[in-house]
């Protein structure tokens, strides 16, 4: 999120991977960590929307306690000392992957977003070459009822960026979730095929902002889906500084 | 002899399409500097019948989908010191998976009854019969090294192999993903 100066904002300073940092302390972790190029890998989380907490893939370690945070939900602190890359975090993000692409049928050289892909991206630089645990091989539908775009729920990781950013951007709340769980789906309206949404606008912000090929514009083929998400902090920094 | 001393490598390639085959032939005129160090013992792409009792390195292309598979999966195993899954088929099951989500009943009617104009009929002889589920190949014997890919480069190969002749084991993450 794109905070807006305020003149009562401390200045902190702590470490991130021995390196040390000083930020405003309503900055979260992975924000700095960004800031100052240190990747921390996540999915749910994207700048400009509000923060979700929900992937896990941004766990960071702070000296000192037993528990892992996300670092897209814990703010710097004053003394604070951050891990973001131990060999425990490894072995977890791993785990979560595995278990990402376990759960639905994510079938890399054959989707439309084969190349452009945060999830296939992410598997390859946290060192994630194979799945440890039996694949669900459940069948999951595809809509293609819209004009313009199609969502592949096989693709989908339930980041819920698309539910937000139609939500908070657009302002329009076509997207929400059934389901709880492992069942839970994301849904257009009162769960309606795309197509018959009333709320719907066109507007493709979900699609650009769906970090795998989970929700694609119509036509694409094969590696043909780039998405272009540079309208985000565009547009929440304007409506901030109105 | 002199020919024993070189690393023996068996390959062979079980539910997939042999692209992974075809890229390892695309590492072109280094199939030159690989043969002078490694012996193919046994692979489609040589004359060799028989498994040697024991090879160096086994790379196994494709999907474990058919009786067939999973028996060669297994003495490729008890036969390999060191196995290699190459390709998206073997690591993740890829495109044959894709079937996972029909019932076995349906696939078997789709190739060999309503896809058939003469004389439709399911075999029961001469074709190895179909597993339910088509599995990775680390998910039936442990497997050493993944090399993701659709097909993995002839680059991506030659850096594993070349990594490997140097005693090194290789990351193919540093070149390869899925999909690739």
């Amino acid at each position: 999120m794109i905070q807006t100066p305020t003149p009562n904002v401390r200045v902190v300073t702590f470490k991130i991977d021995d390196r040390d940092f000083s930020a405003r302390e309503d900055e979260t972790i992975i924000q700095v960590a960004w800031e100052n190029g240190i990747r921390v890998p996540s999915l749910c989380y994207l700048e400009g929307l509000s923060v979700w907490g929900a992937c896990r893939l941004c766990v960071v370690e702070i000296v000192g306690s037993p528990r892992l945070v996300s670092s897209c939900s814990t703010r710097v602190a004053e003394g604070m000392e951050i891990r973001t890359d131990s060999e425990r975090l490894q072995a977890y993000r791993r785990m979560i992957l595995e278990l990402l692409f376990s759960e639905r049928n994510h079938v890399c050289s054959v989707c439309v977003s084969n190349g452009h892909c945060e999830l296939q991206n992410l598997a390859q630089q946290c060192g994630m070459d194979h799945v440890r645990v039996p694949y669900r091989n459940k069948v999951y539908q595809v809509d293609s009822s819209h004009d313009l775009f199609r969502v592949d729920h096989n693709r989908c990781v339930l980041c819920s960026r698309c539910i937000r950013v139609c939500d908070e951007i657009e302002g329009a709340h076509t997207w929400d979730s059934k389901g709880r769980g492992i069942d839970t789906q994301v849904i257009t309206d009162l769960n309606r095929p795309w197509g018959e949404s009333d709320s719907c606008t066109g507007c493709g912000k979900c699609v650009q902002v769906c970090p795998t090929g989970a929700l694609v514009q119509q036509g694409t083929s094969v590696g043909e889906m780039h998405k272009d998400r540079k309208f985000l902090p565009y547009l929440s920094r304007m409506r901030d500084a109105q | 002899m002199s020919e024993s001393k070189k690393i023996t490598v068996a390959t062979t390639w079980l539910d997939g399409c042999s692209g992974c085959h075809m890229s390892l032939l695309d590492i072109d005129e280094r199939l030159i500097e690989l043969a002078q160090q490694v012996d193919i013992v046994y692979s489609p792409l040589v004359d060799g019948k028989h498994l040697p009792e024991t090879v160096d390195v086994g790379i196994i292309e494709g999907s474990v989908s058919n009786e067939e598979d999973l028996a060669k999966a297994r003495e490729f195993r008890r036969h390999c010191k060191y196995l290699i899954s190459l390709g998206d088929c073997a690591v993740t099951g890829n495109v044959p998976a894709m079937r996972n989500l029909f019932p076995l009943d349906s696939v078997y009617d789709r190739a060999y009854q309503e896809n058939v104009q003469h004389n439709p009929l399911r075999p029961n002889d001469g074709v190895p019969a179909l597993l339910d589920v088509v599995k990775p190949v680390h998910a039936v014997v442990p497997v050493d090294l993944h090399v993701p890919g659709c097909p993995p480069s002839a680059d991506t190969i030659w850096f594993v192999l070349s990594q490997l002749l140097e005693g090194r084991v290789p990351n193919p993450n540093e070149v390869t993903r899925f999909g690739a």
